[in-house]
C-alpha cells in the first residue's frame, strides 16, 4: 500500500497493465516526454520507450481513429482527451465508429480502447476546461463510461477498462485529483494522504464496472450520485443531519441497478446529484430507472440537485457548481416530504 | 518482397525534437533565406507562378538592422513608430497581467511574448472593415486597433466592467466593435468559420475580407482542413495565418507535421498560395500580409500565411517550459526578438535611439500600470462578479421557461 492521490493512482494502472501486456500503448496531446498537464502519465515514456508512450498531434478526431485502428490489430490503446471539453471532435470516431464496430462486423472486429479525461469544474477553468459531457457517452449504445471519486477506485476501475474489450470513456474529475473536494471552496482542500481511499496497493488489482460503492450507508433516503459530488453529497448529509446512504456509481454504464434498487426500497427516498447539466444528464437517466423499479416503494418524490442547464461560467463558478447547500436542502426536502 | 529480398522488420517513426532540456538548442537545420533574397509576384500572380513559395522564408530586415528586397514595404517613420508603439504596449501589458494572475487577481493568462509582430503588423496591414478570427494568443490584434486595454483588463478580471459578464476564461475576448471575433477555447474552431464570413462577404458583393489565426499544433485539427477546402472550393477573401511558434504546450511543431514540410506547403494540395514569412520581421508580415490582403480584394483567393516565430513565453500561466524545452532556445532563436529587430532597423535609419526607446518603455509602462488601477477599481476575480442571475442570460435569445425555472431555484438558494 502507498498514499496516492489521484493523479498517481492513475498513472499507477496504467503502470501495472503496461508492466503485465505489451500491447498496452498511451498516446495523447502531451503525454509523451512531458507525462500530460495534469501529469497522469508522467514518467511512463522514460519507463517504457517512445513506441509505448507518446505525443500525438492535436487532433482528437485523429486521436480516436487511430486508436480504433490500433486496436484492430490488437494493441490495447489508451488515449488521453486534454480536457473531456475537447473530446467533441472525436465524438463521431467514439459514437459511429468505436461504439458500434463489434455490432456492424457481427464481432469479427472490436475496439478495446479507453479513453481517459479530465472532466467537471471547480478550477476556474471556464466554460471550456469544466464540462461534464458524461451523459451524451451514456446514451451511446456500444459504450461503456466510467467515473471514479477517488484513487483507489480509479486504479482498480482503470485497470478493468484498460482490459475490457469494448470501448471505455473513463472519465476523471480534476477537482479531485489532489483530495477529496467537497464543495467547500472556502475552505482548505484536504489531501488524500488524509483519506482512506488514498491508500492504494502497488501492485494490480481490478475494481468491476457495473459496480457501485455504499459510501456511506444509510436508512431515511438514498443518495445516487457520482465523481466529485460524491464527496460534496457527503458533506451535505453531514450538513442535513439526515441518514442518508449514499451510493457512488463508480461506472455509469454499466449500471449497478441491484445496488439502486435496493437502496431506494430500503429508504423509499431519493436523492440524484451530478455536477452536468440537468436536462436529459444521467440524473434523468437515474431517475426513470428508480420509478420503473422502485415505484410502490417510494413515499416521496424523486429530487435532482445538478449544474444549470447553463455552460459553466468562469467567475460564476460558485452559484453554478451544485455545492452542499443545494445538496442539503434537496435531503431536507426529501426526507420530511 | 517478390524479388526474394527480405526487409527488416517495420518500425514507428516518433518525432523527436532538436534539443531537451539539458542540451544545446540546435536550429542548424532551419532553412534561412537571406533577407532581401525571396522575390515578390504581383498581388495578381496566378497560383501556378506561386507554388516555390511555401519552400522560402520571406525576409525584409537583415542582421544589420537594414530593409531589402522587394518585399521591403516601404512605411513611413510615423507607420513604423506606431508599430513599434503597439508591439511594445502589447509586451507591456502582457507583463503586467502576468503580474495580476500571480498576486491572485485573475486564474490564468496567455503571453504573447516573441510573436507581437504577427498581430500587430497583420492589423496594421488589414483595413479597419475586415473581420479577425484570431486564437488566445494575437492580443496585439486589439492593441493595434487602439482597443482600450482597460476593456481587455476588465475581461482578464471578470469584473463587473467586463463585457462578457465574468463567463469566460481570461484572455478570451471578444470585441465586436473592433472586428474581433469571440476567442473560442476550442482550438481551430474558428478557421472555418472565418471562411464562412469570407464567403458571405462575397456572396453579398461586400468589400471586407477576413482573417483568421491558428498555431502550428492546431493545423493537426480537423478544422483546419475544413478552413483550407472550403477556402479553396469557393476562393473566398480570406487570410488562413498559421502562427507557427515551434511549440504547442510541450508538443514542438514536428507533431503537426512540420518534420516533413513547411505549414505554407499545406497550401499546395489546395490549389491555393503559401507564403512563408518571417514572423519575427515587422516588414516582412506587414508586407506578405498587404499582398494576400489585396489578392483577396482583387476576389483572386484565400492565402495560407506561414508565420515563423518562437513562443518565447511558457504556454500560459499553468505551464513551465523548463520541463521539456532547454531553457536557451528562445535566446537562440535565429530570428531574433521583433520588438528589438524593428527598434534596431530604426535607429539604424536615424528615426530612434536608445534614450527614446527607454521613455517609451517606462511612458507604456506607466500607461499600463495606470490603466490597471482603473480595471482594479472595478474589481477582480472573486471580489466583483456579475450578478448570479446573469448566468441564465445569453444562453438563447430569450431566457426560455426551464431557465426562469432554474434562475428562481438559484434565487430561494
Ligand atoms: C480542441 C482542443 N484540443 C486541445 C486543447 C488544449 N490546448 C490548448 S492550447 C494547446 C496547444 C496549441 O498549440 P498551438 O496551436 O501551436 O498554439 P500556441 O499555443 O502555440 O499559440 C492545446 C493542446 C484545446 N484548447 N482545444
Ligand atoms: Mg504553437
Amino acid at each position: 500500500m502507498a498514499a496516492m492521490n489521484m493523479i498517481q493512482a492513475i498513472n499507477s494502472a496504467i503502470d501495472t497493465t503496461m508492466e503485465r501486456d505489451e500491447n498496452v500503448v498511451v498516446f495523447g496531446e502531451d503525454v509523451g516526454y512531458f507525462g500530460g498537464v495534469f501529469r497522469c502519465t508522467a514518467g511512463l515514456q522514460k519507463k517504457y520507450g517512445k513506441k509505448r508512450v507518446f505525443d500525438s498531434p492535436i487532433s482528437e478526431g485523429g486521436i480516436m481513429a487511430t486508436a480504433i485502428g490500433m486496436g484492430v490489430y490488437g494493441l490495447r490503446p489508451v488515449t488521453e482527451i486534454q480536457f473531456a471539453d475537447y473530446i467533441y471532435p472525436a465524438f463521431d470516431q467514439l459514437v459511429s465508429e468505436a461504439a458500434r464496430l463489434r455490432y456492424r462486423s457481427g464481432g469479427e472486429f472490436f475496439a478495446p480502447l479507453t479513453v481517459r479525461s479530465p472532466c467537471g469544474g471547480g478550477i476556474f477553468g471556464g466554460q471550456t476546461h469544466s464540462q461534464s459531457p458524461e451523459s451524451m457517452f451514456t446514451h451511446v449504445c456500444g459504450l461503456k463510461t466510467v467515473m471514479p471519486s477517488n484513487p483507489y477506485d480509479a486504479k482498480g476501475l482503470l485497470i478493468t477498462a484498460i482490459e475490457d474489450d469494448d470501448p471505455v470513456v473513463f472519465f476523471e474529475p480534476k477537482r479531485i485529483y489532489n483530495g477529496p473536494f467537497d464543495g467547500h471552496h472556502e475552505r482548505p482542500l484536504t489531501p488524500w494522504s488524509k483519506h482512506a481511499m488514498g491508500e492504494v496497493p502497488e501492485a494490480y488489482y481490478k475494481i468491476p464496472l457495473g459496480k457501485a460503492a455504499i459510501v456511506r450507508p444509510g436508512e431515511k433516503l438514498t443518495v445516487i450520485t457520482y465523481g466529485t459530488m460524491v464527496h460534496v453529497c457527503l458533506a451535505a448529509v453531514e450538513q442535513a443531519q439526515v441518514d442518508a446512504e449514499v451510493i457512488d456509481l463508480r461506472s455509469l454504464l454499466p449500471l449497478d441497478l441491484d445496488t439502486i434498487v435496493d437502496s431506494v426500497k430500503k429508504t423509499g427516498r431519493c436523492v440524484i446529484v451530478h455536477e452536468a447539466t440537468r436536462t436529459c444528464g444521467f440524473g434523468a437517466e437515474l431517475m426513470a430507472v428508480v420509478q420503473e423499479n422502485c415505484f410502490w416503494s417510494l413515499e416521496a418524490p424523486i429530487e435532482r440537485v445538478t449544474g444549470w442547464d447553463t455552460p459553466y461560467p468562469h467567475a460564476l463558478e460558485w452559484a453554478y457548481f451544485p455545492g452542499p447547500d443545494r445538496v442539503a436542502k434537496a435531503l431536507k426536502k426529501v426526507a420530511e416530504a | 518482397m517478390s524479388d526474394g529480398t527480405t526487409l527488416p522488420p517495420l518500425s514507428l517513426h516518433i518525432p523527436e525534437p532538436k534539443a531537451r532540456p539539458g542540451e544545446a538548442p540546435d536550429f542548424g537545420e532551419m532553412h534561412l533565406s537571406p533577407a532581401g533574397a525571396v522575390q515578390r509576384p504581383a498581388a495578381t500572380a496566378p497560383e501556378t507562378d506561386l507554388r516555390f513559395y511555401p519552400y522560402q522564408l520571406i525576409r525584409v530586415l537583415d542582421d544589420e538592422h537594414q530593409a531589402l528586397g522587394d518585399w521591403d514595404p516601404k512605411l513611413d517613420t510615423q507607420t513604423l513608430l506606431k508599430g513599434l508603439r503597439y508591439m511594445m504596449l502589447t509586451r507591456a501589458y502582457d507583463e503586467r497581467m502576468v503580474l495580476v494572475q500571480r498576486q491572485g487577481k485573475t486564474s490564468f493568462y496567455m503571453k504573447s511574448t516573441g510573436e507581437e509582430a504577427v498581430a500587430v503588423a497583420q492589423a496594421m496591414a488589414l483595413d479597419r472593415g475586415d473581420m479577425l478570427f484570431p486564437s488566445y494568443r494575437q492580443q496585439g490584434l486589439l492593441v493595434a486597433r487602439d482597443w482600450p486595454l482597460l476593456d481587455m483588463m476588465c475581461q482578464v478580471l471578470n469584473n463587473h466592467r467586463d463585457r462578457l459578464k465574468g463567463r469566460q476564461l481570461p484572455v478570451m475576448y471578444s470585441a465586436r466593435d473592433a472586428g474581433f471575433f469571440s476567442i473560442s477555447g476550442n482550438l481551430g474552431t474558428q478557421f472555418p468559420q472565418a471562411v464562412g464570413w469570407a464567403m458571405a462577404s462575397a456572396l453579398k458583393g461586400d468589400t471586407r475580407i477576413a482573417a483568421a489565426w491558428v498555431g502550428d499544433g492546431t493545423t493537426a485539427e480537423g478544422d483546419f482542413h475544413h478552413a483550407l477546402t472550403f477556402a479553396s472550393v469557393y476562393q473566398a477573401p480570406v487570410l488562413l495565418n498559421v502562427v507557427n511558434n515551434q511549440w504547442a504546450i510541450s508538443t514542438f511543431q514536428g507533431f503537426a507535421g512540420g518534420e516533413r514540410a513547411t505549414f505554407a506547403q499545406r497550401a499546395l494540395g489546395f490549389g491555393i498560395p503559401g507564403m512563408r514569412v518571417d514572423g519575427n520581421d515587422f516588414l516582412a508580415v506587414y508586407a506578405v500580409t498587404a499582398w494576400a490582403a489585396e489578392r483577396a480584394r482583387r476576389n483572386l483567393g484565400p492565402t495560407l500565411i506561414e508565420l515563423v516565430t518562437y513562443r518565447a513565453a511558457p504556454h500560459s500561466t499553468s505551464d513551465d517550459p523548463s520541463a521539456y524545452r532547454p531553457q536557451t532556445e528562445a535566446a537562440q532563436w535565429p530570428l531574433g526578438d521583433p520588438i528589438d529587430r524593428l527598434m534596431r532597423h530604426l535607429v539604424a535609419c536615424g528615426h530612434w535611439n536608445e534614450a527614446r526607446h527607454q521613455a517609451l518603455t517606462r511612458e507604456l509602462d506607466d500607461y499600463v500600470k495606470a490603466q490597471l488601477k482603473e480595471a482594479e477599481s472595478h474589481g477582480t476575480l472573486g471580489t466583483s462578479k456579475h450578478s448570479p442571475d446573469s448566468m441564465f442570460e445569453d444562453v438563447f435569445k430569450d431566457v426560455p421557461i426551464h431557465l426562469q425555472r432554474q434562475r428562481r431555484e438559484m434565487q430561494e438558494g
